[in-house]
Formats: C-alpha cells, sequence, structure tokens
C-alpha cells in the first residue's frame, strides 16, 4: 500500500503495522464489512415486507390465507434458528435447480434423487458450471439474503400482527362509522397508527439481526468471520512476508468490539426515532412526553 | 442392522459409547432418530448446566446493578451489555481463541479448549446475563407497597431481601426467564458450529443433522427430526417451568397469576 512497505523485514513497530493491515488480505476483510452491511441493507427491508405480507394474511377474512400466515409465522417458535438457515440454504439451492430442471429438460427420464445424489441436467445447474466465479458468489450471498429475509420476515410478522392488535378497537369502530370500508380502514388508519406499537419489537429484533449476521460465515459466503478466521492463523515466514504467530484472539477481540459498537449506535439512534413516533400518540409515553414539555 | 440393533450402537455415541464408526452408506430413519437424539444429550447437558450455575451469577448481576454505588453498578453494567450487545457466535469464537492461547502458558487450561467446559463457561456467562438483565427489570417493577410493609415490619437488608424483594423479582421474572431458558437450549446448538471443536465426531444434536444433510444431499430428514426433538424439548421446558411459576403465584388470587407467554426472542 504504502511506499516504504516494499521490503516488511526492514520495518519496525507502527510501520510496520500500518503496512500488515493494508495488505490485499486485509482490503478483503474490510470489504467483507461492507458485504455484512449490505446484507443488513437489503434483509432489513425485504424481511419487513414478508412480515407485513404475513401478519395481513394473518388477520385475513379469507381462511387459507389466514392459515398461511398464521403457519409462517409459528414455525419459527421451537426450533433453534440455526437449524433453519442451514435448512434452507440447502432447500431452496434444491427448489430453485428442480424449477429450472422441469422446464429446461422436459424430456429428461432419470429419477432426480438418487441413492444419495441430487442430479439435475447441466442446463439447470445454479449457478451453470460455465459461469465466472463472482457469480457463483453472488448466487451465494443471494440465496443467505433469502434465507435471512424468511426467517427475519417470520419473527416480523410476529411483532407485526401484535402491532395491528394493539392498535385501540376505538380507532376502527371510528373508520367504520365514517363509512370506510375494510380495505380504507386498514390503509388509513390501522396501518399508520401501529408503527409505534411495532417499534420497540422491531428495534429488537434490528439488534437480533444484526447479532446473527456472523452466521454468513456457516452459509458459506466470505464474511468477516471467515477472513477473521484466516488471517489470524499462524503465518509462516515461508508463505508470507509478514510471519506471526496465531493471533486469532486479536481479531475475535477486534469482531466483539466491532459488534459493541454497532449495537451501541444503532441503540442510540432507535431511542432518538422512538422519541419522535411518540411524538402525538394516544400511549403513556405519549402522554409522558405531552405533561414534559408543558 | 435392525433398528434396536442401531439403538444399542448409537444410543451413546455421542458420549464415545457404542460404535466407534458412524454409519454410512445408505442411512436409514432410524439411524437419523437414534444419532440426532444422542446429540441431543449435549444439548441438555449445556442447557442445564449453564441454567443451574448462571441462575445465581444472574441475580447478582441484576443487584450490581440496581445498587446505588457505582463499585457495584458499572462492572454489572459492563458485564450485560458486553455479552448481550456481541453475537454468542463471536463469543464462542474469541473464548475459544483465548483459551487456546492460554493452553500455552500452563497446563491447567487444556480441558478449557474442549467444547465441555469451555464451551458452557461462555453459555453460562451468556445466560448470567441475559437473565440477570431481566432479573433487574422486574426488580424495578416490585410494587412500591411490598417494601413499604416490609419497611412497617422493621425488616432491612438480607432479611428483607430473601423474604420479600427476591421471591417477589422471581414472580415477576418467571414468564420472560421461562423464554430465557428455551432459547438457551437452542443456542445450545451453536457450540459445535463455532470454534470448538467436536472431538472423535461427539458432537450435539445439530451436528449429526448438518453431518446427515452432508452427506445425504437431503435436507428434509434430519433437519425436521431435529425440529422434532427441539420442539420436544420446549414443551418439557414449558411444563417444568410451569410447574415452578404454579408454585411462585400459589399465595395470589386466581386473577393476578401471571401466565407464561410465550414470546420470541431469538439468536443471539
Amino acid at each position: 500500500m504504502f511506499s516504504y512497505c516494499t521490503d516488511p523485514s526492514t520495518l519496525e513497530g507502527l510501520s510496520w503495522l500500518s503496512c500488515y493491515l493494508t495488505t490485499g488480505k486485509h482490503v478483503n476483510l474490510y470489504i467483507s464489512v461492507f458485504v455484512v452491511l449490505t446484507l443488513l441493507a437489503i434483509t432489513a427491508p425485504v424481511a419487513l415486507l414478508f412480515g407485513f405480507g404475513a401478519a395481513s394474511a394473518a388477520r385475513s377474512r379469507i381462511l387459507p390465507l389466514r392459515w398461511f400466515g398464521k403457519g409462517y409465522t409459528s414455525i419459527v417458535r421451537g426450533v433453534p434458528d440455526i437449524a433453519f438457515f442451514l435448512f434452507f440454504v440447502i432447500a431452496l439451492d434444491q427448489a430453485f435447480e428442480w424449477m429450472r430442471h422441469k422446464v429446461k429438460c422436459p424430456d429428461w427420464d432419470q429419477p432426480i434423487r438418487q441413492g444419495i445424489d441430487f442430479v439435475v441436467c447441466d442446463a439447470a445447474k445454479l449457478p451453470l458450471s460455465t459461469s465466472p466465479q463472482w457469480v457463483h458468489e453472488t448466487y451465494g450471498f443471494f440465496l443467505a439474503v433469502l434465507t435471512f429475509s424468511i426467517v427475519f420476515g417470520a419473527f416480523a410478522a410476529n411483532v407485526l400482527y401484535g402491532a395491528m392488535r394493539a392498535v385501540p378497537r376505538a380507532q376502527i369502530e371510528t373508520a367504520e362509522a365514517y363509512g370506510m370500508t375494510h380495505r380504507q380502514a386498514f390503509w388509513r388508519i390501522l396501518v399508520p397508527q401501529m408503527w409505534v406499537y411495532a417499534l420497540p419489537g422491531l428495534s429488537n429484533l434490528w439488534m437480533v439481526l444484526i447479532k446473527s449476521t456472523p452466521l454468513l460465515f456457516l452459509l458459506g459466503v466470505e464474511d468477516i468471520v471467515y477472513w477473521a478466521r484466516e488471517l489470524g492463523g499462524t503465518k509462516a515466514a515461508k508463505f508470507t512476508d509478514y510471519p506471526h504467530p496465531n493471533w486469532h484472539v486479536w481479531y475475535f477481540a477486534a469482531l466483539l468490539v466491532f459488534y459493541l459498537c454497532f449495537t451501541k449506535v444503532s441503540e442510540v439512534v432507535l431511542d432518538r426515532i422512538m422519541t419522535r413516533l411518540t411524538k402525538g400518540q394516544a400511549t403513556a409515553a405519549g402522554e409522558a412526553q405531552r405533561k414534559a414539555a408543558a | 442392522m435392525s433398528c434396536v440393533e442401531t439403538i444399542q450402537a448409537y444410543a451413546f455415541r455421542s458420549l464415545g459409547f457404542g460404535e466407534r464408526l458412524l454409519p454410512r452408506g445408505e442411512y436409514t430413519l432410524c439411524e437419523h432418530f437414534t444419532l440426532i437424539g444422542s446429540g441431543l444429550i449435549w444439548n441438555v447437558y449445556f442447557g442445564a448446566l449453564a441454567l443451574a450455575t448462571g441462575f445465581f451469577l444472574a441475580v447478582a448481576l441484576a443487584v450490581g446493578k440496581s445498587s446505588s454505588n457505582p463499585l457495584w453498578r458499572k462492572p454489572a453494567e459492563w458485564f450485560i451489555f458486553v455479552f448481550r450487545g456481541s453475537p454468542l457466535f463471536i463469543q464462542f469464537f474469541f473464548a475459544y481463541a483465548c483459551f487456546l492461547s492460554l493452553k500455552g502458558v500452563s497446563s491447567f487450561f487444556d480441558p478449557f479448549t474442549s467444547a465441555w467446559l469451555g464451551a458452557l463457561i461462555v453459555l453460562f456467562c451468556n445466560t448470567a446475563a441475559y437473565s440477570g438483565e431481566i432479573f433487574y427489570g422486574a426488580l424495578l417493577s416490585i410494587p412500591k407497597g411490598d417494601i413499604e410493609a416490609a419497611d412497617a415490619y422493621g425488616m432491612t437488608g438480607w432479611n428483607r431481601f430473601r423474604r420479600i424483594t427476591f421471591p417477589t423479582m422471581l414472580r415477576l421474572a418467571w414468564p420472560a426467564y421461562t423464554n430465557e431458558a428455551i432459547f438457551l437450549f437452542h443456542a445450545t446448538t451453536l457450540v459445535f458450529f463455532s470454534g470448538f471443536p467436536a472431538w472423535r465426531q461427539q458432537g450435539d444434536a445439530l451436528y449429526y443433522a448438518s453431518y446427515f444433510a452432508d452427506k445425504t444431499f437431503n435436507p428434509f430428514v434430519p433437519y425436521p427430526i431435529l425440529a422434532f426433538y427441539f420442539i420436544l424439548l420446549t414443551l418439557l421446558i414449558i411444563s417444568l417451568f410451569g410447574f415452578v411459576n404454579r408454585r411462585l403465584n400459589k399465595h395470589l388470587p386466581q386473577e393476578r397469576r401471571a401466565k407464561p407467554r410465550l414470546k420470541i426472542s431469538l439468536i443471539r
């Protein structure tokens, strides 16, 4: 990186450290921080959307839709989440390949499950075996995002369902008295008011989402845990210009601090949003705010 | 192999008894059930011990956090913040790396690098922090009248804590604590997926489930079995904790008793 880094064996102290921390692999580590942030930035809205859909479905007057909504939200209870993550990645991958197989190779006559193998025709493979490396990585990341969204969508659905029920009944009754239809009352009265009830649950969910990002590592994405393990291991002088003993402790300590800072910042920001949303609401906190101002 | 033979061979495989080699070739449903069930022993071991020991530290942390003396309050606050604010997954990695480098200093730390002790310590601290926060919340919501009544009887210090504060705190916190127990058991599945190695393929339920999923490339059998076992375990915890809950609330009139509600709180 820097001009004086050409011969690392002559360096000492801070200058050695500055060169060491800017090697190509360390840059990969810094990039993987953005991978985590990207995952959060995509997953949060998608999961919220899934959750909103499922919560509305669970309130629906159509019975099968209600079953679907309730079933989706209740599968997540009682089972360790990590099992979902491990399950969905393989299951989704196989589902996509199976669908493509049905479309692209209709005259394939062998069974797809042959003993312990899962065989689809070459044209149905995802991604195609001829495609470049970055397609494989992006596909892996896409699967991870989808898995995260499905699991956290179920949790968000649970929170939003509770929030919809927490909106005072009188509000809906007033809407009906004004002659609003079911749909109008839902979009104009219920949805704008439910957020203040949903926010504590959703901010809890956000914290949990942050804390579950290291599971990306289990899904085969090269994230910060992967690079911390890679870089922290013992490096012999034969293979690298920066030999060092096992430094896993330092790398994981850095990750720990990173996550602590991240949760702290989120906590402060979410507190602000909560104060903002509470303003003028017919809740105890809103009332307290009004009295404090007066 | 018939199913009975399979059970004989693999029922305690996770503890190192029975057949040394894991099943191979065609995997039967019986092998799935036996081996994953055998792994569940580790989940119960980690969960039960961490919960039982963590309880005491949790009470100490809650009392410390509500203390007016910063000498007690600050360490408790930091402990709770560090363990609740960071992913359990990273805590496992960090602890394993720590124990590994301590091992070089003294052979006293040898057992700490294996899962049965090292992971247990992490889970112990983790559940103490989470339950400490729950108990702290309960301490804050003890009815003012209860404390005033204790004062009127002239109770102070340890006597008041033992007879009034502690039982009320426990009663108020119990529904949330039930949840904490359930999710602690779920968190035990992370142990063998973080730094801690599964020695001689003696792992927990998820370890064997993912072993089967890797070998057969079919996630639709082992993971539902795992889910089945965990739902059973969850129901067992709910009934055990519900029994204690009824005891704690025995003196209250029927309608004031708090019922435990299974609320979501997830991965840590």
